[in-house]
């Protein structure tokens, strides 16, 4: 074999080995589909499309129904993006246009270490240190101010809804706030400067100019935001109380799809009750595959902006 | 009846006042929690914690000795299978992924890196639980390799793409075939890059849980090999944190400082790396 000829093929085999690394991801993550797939057969062969509508869950009797741990998955991640997305939009505008700029980078580190913190440590404050100031001030006082309303009735015992979603704030906050602040920053300072130039003050150019700008990348940053609350696990087990009953009160205890998979699937005994979880499983995967998905989407659209 | 322009004004430093708050808040809970695991972390930390086994409830001391060992052991080996098989797909993409196998590839990754860890969990579970009937060291390490693996293709890839396209042709002018070029030239100008996403990657699977739960399970005995359920910081942490015992408390804070002091030290570690090497 001369050179060049070596060449070459050391070339292709090297484009092919890297291909099939590449190609193995794909097929780690068709696999996770399929497998999950197949082992719920058992339970979607028995319930069929009534799992998702039943909120029975009973390993005694088997009969699952999955209403329950989805109604509470989406509860604690709506509570969570109704208070992490002004704070996170507050804090990325604070990052991109107020803070000074010595304190720019430590600030924004500091706001993304709050995403390296381990989920289980998140979880372990809001069971030991959360729990108790929401049931002996919090809970107490929404109740005594809005006891009318259904959401806060009940009693208050700290551990529920609210406080799940009150954690999960905390952790989707970095995560929606620096892709946020990251797209402030793509907007073109000429356009900045040209809405200054007409006397806008900071905030008129905020809303009117640097909000529509990347209006497709914050909604990429808050659906990111989502799809992290939808799956989180640890987190959400210690706080949101293990219940199975459906409550109009987010004072109610509950039990989202990742936390019924944390607390039950190594207890799990008989076909169907695994096959149940692992329905579980995919359904959330389905769930926040759909989210994260759309969140990728309107993240390079805005990014397509910018070239 | 206010005039028009003190409206605006007003308007303008309520919202400058909210976000100057919410940044606030965002400090304000990070020193929070960081102070909390600090403050009853820093009790359950001795000499004992590092060297000894965990004690039944009840018992004075014990210590967490097995499950750190676990931790890193699992931790490395997750690396040792993520590291080659990510880089060389972050390769993929880097220099040959316009094309549909790149793009699909590259969302996929997408998905993955914020993908639930604990379906990654029930998935490792069905494929090497299950079928070989016995929870292992192995099984957490490869669910640890899962969530890894996206995070180090898509650092790889993006460190790749930063090498100025000149350092490419110098080499190729040069007549170096395409690989001598990459394994001589481009991955040692991107590997500091690279080797910070690397361990950015591996802090963030040395917290998680969730995937380890029905995988590696946990042991309170001393490692007896990576086929057997193998003890690990964060499931004891877990395990340890819903028990009735005080004293299994202070050692779940014990065993949280570490996790997050280790991760932090990490994060900050790198980042500092990098801000001397741009400069």
């Amino acid at each position: 074999m001369n050179q060049t000829n070596r060449k070459v093929w050391g070339d292709l085999l090297f484009r092919g080995l890297t291909a099939l690394f590449a190609a193995g991801i794909a097929v780690i993550f068709f696999a996770m589909i399929v497998v999950l797939w197949q082992q719920s057969q058992p339970s979607i062969h028995k319930f069929g499309f009534s799992f998702l509508t039943n909120a029975d869950w009973n390993p005694v009797l088997e009969k699952f129904g999955a209403l329950i741990p989805i109604v509470g998955t989406l509860t604690s991640t709506a509570l969570a993006l109704l208070f992490a997305i002004p704070l996170s939009l507050g804090i990325a505008l604070f990052l991109a246009e107020l803070a000074p700029a010595w304190l720019r980078a430590p600030f924004g580190t500091a706001i993304e270490l709050l995403a390296a913190i381990p989920s289980i440590v998140y979880g372990m404050w809001g069971l030991f240190v959360l729990s108790p100031l929401m049931a002996d001030h919090v809970q107490p006082w929404l109740k005594a101010h809005f006891g009318f309303l259904p959401f806060f009735d009940g009693p208050c015992m700290g551990i529920g809804m609210l406080t799940a979603g009150l954690v999960l704030t905390l952790m989707i906050i970095p995560f929606i706030a620096s892709v946020t602040r990251d797209i402030f920053l793509m907007v073109p300072q000429s356009l900045k400067e040209a809405a200054y130039g007409m006397g806008g003050t900071t905030w008129e150019v905020v809303r009117d100019i640097m909000i529509p700008y990347g209006k497709k990348g914050i909604a990429g940053a808050v659906f990111l935001g989502m799809g992290r609350a939808l799956g989180e696990t640890m987190a959400v087990t210690f706080v949101i109380g293990n219940a199975y009953h459906l409550s109009w009160s987010i004072f109610a205890p509950g039990n989202s799809i990742a936390s019924t998979l944390a607390n039950e699937f190594t207890e799990a005994d008989g076909v169907v009750y695994l096959s149940s979880l692992i329905e579980l499983g995919l359904v959330l995967f389905l769930i926040t595959f759909t989210v994260l998905g759309l969140a990728q989407l309107w993240l390079r659209r805005s990014q397509g902006v910018k070239k | 009846m206010m005039s028009k322009s003190v409206r605006r004004r007003l308007a303008n430093s309520v919202a400058l006042t909210l976000s100057t708050l919410a940044a606030g808040v965002g400090l304000f809970m990070l020193t929070w929690i960081l102070g909390d695991v600090a403050r009853k972390g820093i009790m359950a930390i001795n000499w004992q914690f590092f060297t000894e086994l965990p004690a039944p409830p009840g018992m004075e001391g014990g210590g967490l000795a097995n499950a750190i060992v676990g931790t890193l052991l699992m931790t490395l080996v997750a690396a040792l299978i993520a590291v080659p098989f990510g880089m060389l797909a972050g390769t993929y993409l880097a220099e040959f992924g316009r094309n549909p196998l790149g793009r699909t590839v590259r969302f996929l990754s997408d998905i993955l890196v914020s993908a639930p860890s604990i379906v990654v969990g029930v998935f490792v579970y069905l494929v090497l639980v299950k079928p070989l009937q016995h929870f292992s060291g192995w099984a957490g390490a490869c669910s640890l390799a899962i969530i890894m693996l996206p995070v180090v293709s898509r650092t790889t890839e993006e460190m790749l793409k930063l090498v100025p396209p000149e350092m490419r042709e110098a080499a190729l002018a040069l007549g170096a075939p395409y690989w001598r070029m990459m394994a001589g030239v481009i991955y040692r100008a991107a590997g500091a890059g690279i080797f910070t996403g690397i361990m950015l990657a591996v802090a963030r699977v040395a917290g998680e849980t969730a995937p380890l739960l029905f995988t590696a399970l946990n042991s309170p005995y001393w490692m007896q090999g990576m086929n057997e359920p193998m003890a690990n910081l964060t499931v004891v942490l877990f395990n340890y944190a819903m028990s009735p015992y005080d004293d299994w408390h202070t050692l779940a804070w014990g065993a949280a400082f570490l996790i997050t002091m280790a991760v932090l030290a990490v994060n900050i570690l790198t980042r500092l790396m990098l801000a001397s090497k741009r400069r």
